[in-house]
């Protein structure tokens, strides 16, 4: 197999019995972009000579006896809402088109102290709204499996990155599936934290209250490792969680005997796609063979959860939003009258789904609509996140697909925004009640495109999803 | 006759080395946006963490009006557009705000019997926002730029309710809460630094029991005499317009300074709306009971109870307590003066009469003079043993006051020490009457006026540093004598 194509704990062995060096694994992927991404889109900024740099430095402290630690010399991919110092931070958005930041996100620190190898700013939708990497004024990324469906979003670019070799691995957010529906997309591994287990310091913020960084990677195993690198307390962000992290690799046992897996029946109705259904019930029964117990669960709430989710998320993205206004940073329209300029700039700047959520979440707020609509929204959150504190008294994990339907065509949904917003429909209520998912390949449809399984849990019970999925993949070797 | 009803809401800046969000500090005056980060510039990705100690000053406010703490306090967002809004929404808090429902009691005056409680309806935390500067200012011509060097200063915001009925009750209130900051150490007040800023408002109506009219806010209200005038300008307006049979409809007015007076800045259907909602990113607070209590116990005295423990300890009239209470600084001096001279009413009449007198003169605070309490007490011990006379003491306080030299230097530098030797006296004396044979028989003839001319002629002999007092009784001996 090509160096690009290998998961990075295949590629840490090969560093580590000096079979390749940091420079050639680099190489290969940035050969790699340079074959298909002018097809697949992926990226917004390619960090080719900084990261070539930045591979020499890292070989020569490795023969100066530099340990190689699990992710060092890796390639990664970030997906251009979390910051690096000096790198430009788009969002996928025109108003931060020339925006560098000054500053780099936790998450960044800590993969910059391992010694990862950033490849490069991933595509996405703007400022993360959106399903399909399709709301982006770069332009659209493809699918890698298959060029005329979406990679998902929003964090498509990342998604398809990992899946075309075009990065080793890779960090999306989500905020309402934005990593687990891409990765279901693309047939990768996508995970999103228990809210506060990862610091949101420096990811660029779309719903505060929802949005999470998470990994993306080839297999299980990179997952954990990445994990590893990313979790932990941060005092920059006051809704980290101060919890100890354990060693994410030791869950991932090929053992599911006892484990107890709820179905929840609100996530089988008639909008999932038969294939799709078809494949979560060949997962239950690999799973029932191996001694997991699986058994029905209701949410019964689940139906609110799209409106409430687009209460809550475009109230905070309409006041995260505002800071972008021409005055002190990013795109500015000229004007003689500072309210002009304003207008001008955040006209010219947004893209029409922002413009779109940016209007909804104000209204949202507005005198008069706070109680209706957004103080509404926050008690049927809690419903919903009543409705799987119930669920965990009796289940070790939940067993869902990701998404109804596997990757639509590209421009399907691009103007029919509701459609659009229900292919978050399972991955959106994890989110409100801030649990942590995981999102693993589980098979194609007849057409080839990529089917994904997810796995919810309990927060802070990473360990669990991992463990689950890890049996999974062993048992199928589906991923890739 | 109407009744006017005011209002204030007042912003203090607390004086902490680091801002509310970030640890960028807080020093004034520095070169503009020398004091930033990317919190409190609002980058994309910032976050906000608590200054802790934030929140300990806003209790301590909490507690000195007599405030209830609420056991969770929460912040939220004040979404609204303007060039000096980093993010273009202030973190504030709304719904649940640290402290609410307290009060403050004007200090007696002698007009008024009953004392006033001003009704505090909350006090809340939030952050300051930048400085525009528009080029009749200092900016370019063209352009306005912004210093964010003031964005995220921590802020308190105290909210009365509208307990106020005159300019007299309104100055009280501001005064006293300014003494309050800052006997709690939470603020320096600064006006000058914009470190205390108000806004009134107001409202007027035909007599105590009539509904309240619409109320009429003025913004821009920098010092206690823009606050004062804005309001006596805005009470005559609203009277000529109620007289006339019209109606004072509810707005906002902004104050020029200037011109001294209001102007229409937005009506009420234009108020805006600020759309708050909590704060996302930060979780609320909880306030423990037992935070309050060691917060309380650690709460220096206030004004009120040193008060009636200056009438008490130093058996001071009330008017004299009312005074040197009224200020910190002058409290604090009063009573280290003390300490060096324990009388503490003639302490108090030097300081109500000479020391305030010079310091009305330069229009400054006490803080602000080169006068220092151990060489007043050392002062009023040099006049209590004799060694100088009132009349020299007033000099010597003069050139204390202008130099800030101690008391007794000066006594020496001048060589004003009074003479009180008997020894000496005696022999000046004998030395007068031998050059004036016709005064000791004038007295002996009974003209005893004659006793005051021959005490200036000892005193002149001396020049002044004699004890008249001891002069005269040893000249009235002497006469006898003869």
């Amino acid at each position: 197999m090509e160096l690009a194509e290998l998961a990075a704990h295949e590629i840490h062995c090969l560093l580590k019995k000096k079979e390749v060096s940091v420079v050639e694994v680099v190489d290969a992927v940035l050969t790699r972009i340079d074959e298909v991404d002018d097809n697949i889109g992926a990226f917004i900024t390619v960090n080719g000579e900084g990261a070539q740099r930045e591979a020499l430095r890292i070989d020569q402290e490795i023969s100066r006896g530099r340990e190689i630690l699990p992710l060092t010399g890796i390639p990664v991919a970030i997906k251009d809402l979390i910051c690096i110092k000096g790198m430009k931070t788009t969002c996928a958005s025109r108003i931060l088109n020339n925006f560098y930041s000054p500053y780099d996100a936790t998450v960044i620190e800590k993969l910059r102290e391992a010694g990862t190898i950033f490849i490069g700013k991933t595509n996405m939708d703007e400022f993360a709204m959106g399903s399909s990497t399709e709301n982006s004024c770069f332009g659209i990324t493809r699918n890698p499996l298959n060029p005329d469906t979406v990679p998902g979003g929003s964090s498509g670019g990342s998604a398809a990155a990992v899946a075309a070799g075009e990065a080793i691995i890779a960090l999306g957010s989500d905020t309402g599936g934005s990593i687990r529906q891409p990765a279901a997309f693309c047939g990768v591994v996508g995970l999103v934290p228990t809210y506060g287990l990862v610091s949101r310091f420096g990811l660029v913020a779309f719903a505060s209250s929802l949005d999470q960084i998470g990994p993306i990677t080839r297999d299980v195993r990179d997952c954990a490792l990445l994990m590893n690198l990313i979790c932990g307390y941060d005092p920059r962000d006051s809704t980290s969680a101060a919890t100890n992290i354990p060693d994410y690799t030791d869950s991932l046992l090929n053992d599911v005997r006892e484990v107890k897996i709820g179905i929840p029946k609100q996530y089988f109705g008639e909008e999932v796609d038969e294939e799709v259904a078809e494949a979560m019930r060949e997962a239950m029964a690999l799973f029932k063979r191996h001694g997991a117990k699986i058994e029905n669960v209701s949410l019964p709430n689940t139906e609110y959860a799209i409106a409430t989710y687009y209460l809550i998320a475009t109230a905070e993205a309409s006041s995260n939003l505002a800071r972008y206004d021409g005055v002190g940073y990013g795109q500015r329209e000229k004007s003689d009258n500072i309210l002009e300029m304003y207008e001008k700039t955040r006209e010219a700047g947004f893209g029409d789904e922002v413009k779109r959520r940016i209007m909804l979440g104000t209204y949202v707020l507005s005198a008069g609509y706070y109680e209706t609509y957004y103080l509404k929204a926050q008690q049927a959150r809690a419903l919903i996140r009543d409705d799987f504190e119930k669920a965990f008294q009796k289940f070790d994990c939940l067993l869902a697909p990701v998404s109804p339907t596997t990757a639509f065509k590209v421009g399907e949904k691009t103007d029919d925004p509701l459609k659009m917003y229900l292919s978050d429909i399972f991955t959106i209520p994890v989110n409100l009640a801030g649990l942590p998912a995981i999102s693993i390949p589980c098979g194609f449809n007849s057409l080839g495109s990529a089917i994904g399984l997810q796995l919810i849990a309990k927060p802070f019970n990473e360990e669990m999803l991992l463990r689950v999925a890890y049996t999974f993949e062993e048992n199928t070797k589906m991923s890739r | 006759m109407y009744q006017t009803v005011i209002g204030l809401e007042v912003h203090a800046e607390l004086s902490l080395d680091t801002k509310i969000f970030c640890g960028c500090s807080t020093k004034f005056g520095q070169e503009p946006n020398s004091q930033t980060c990317p919190i409190c510039l609002g980058l994309p990705g910032a976050l906000p963490v608590l200054n802790e100690e934030a929140v300990k000053y806003i209790i301590k406010i909490g507690l000195a009006l007599g405030c209830r703490i609420l056991p969770e306090a929460r912040f939220d967002r004040k979404n609204y557009y303007y060039p000096d809004l980093p993010k273009n929404y202030q973190i504030s808090q709304n719904y649940l705000p640290f402290a609410v429902d307290g009060y403050l009691e004007l200090p007696p005056s002698q007009k008024k019997g009953t004392p006033i409680k001003v009704g505090i309806d909350n006090v809340h935390l939030e952050e300051d926002t930048g400085k525009n500067i528009h080029s009749e200012s200092g900016g370019r011509e063209g352009y306005s730029l912004v210093d964010f060097n003031r964005a995220g200063i921590p802020l308190v915001e105290i909210v009365t309710r509208p307990d106020m009925h005159s300019l007299e009750d309104t100055e009280s209130f501001m005064v006293s809460l300014r003494n309050i900051l800052l006997y709690l150490g939470v603020s320096n007040c600064k006006m000058e630094e914009g470190a205390l800023r108000f806004e009134a408002s107001v409202s007027i109506r035909p007599d105590e029991a009539s509904s309240l009219n619409a109320r009429v806010e003025i913004k821009n209200l920098n010092s206690f005499k823009s606050v004062l005038r804005s309001l006596q300008y805005e009470i005559e307006r609203q009277r000529r317009l109620l007289s006339g049979g019209e109606i004072v409809s509810g707005e906002t007015r902004l104050w020029d300074e200037k011109e001294g007076k209001t102007l229409t800045m937005r009506v009420k259907e234009s108020s805006p709306d600020y759309r708050y909602f909590p704060e996302p990113d930060l979780p609320p607070v909880v306030i423990k009971p037992q935070w309050i209590k060691t917060i309380r116990a650690a709460m220096p005295e206030l004004p009120a109870e040193r008060l009636r423990r200056f009438v008490k300890k130093y058996h001071l009239p009330p008017y004299d307590a009312i005074i040197l209470t009224s200020s910190k600084s002058l409290a604090d001096f009063y009573e280290e003066v003390v300490e060096g001279f324990p009388d503490g009413k003639h302490v108090s009449n030097w300081i109500m009469g000479e020391v305030l007198e010079k310091l009305k003169e330069r229009k400054i605070g006490i803080e602000e003079s080169s006068l220092t309490p151990a060489s007043l007490s050392e002062l009023l011990n040099l006049i209590k043993c004799g060694t100088i006379s009132g009349k020299m003491a007033r000099e010597v306080f003069a050139e204390m006051f202008a130099t800030g030299k101690g008391a007794g230097e000066i006594v020496k530098e001048r060589g004003l020490a009074q003479i009180s030797d008997t020894r000496k006296i005696k022999e000046t004396i004998d030395l007068i009457l031998k050059k004036n044979p016709a005064a000791i028989s004038d007295f002996q003839t009974g003209k005893k006026k004659v006793i005051a001319y021959l005490t200036g002629q000892v005193m002149k002999e001396t020049k002044g540093a004699a004890n008249p007092q001891l002069v005269n009784e040893l000249l009235q001996e002497a006469l006898q004598q003869q």
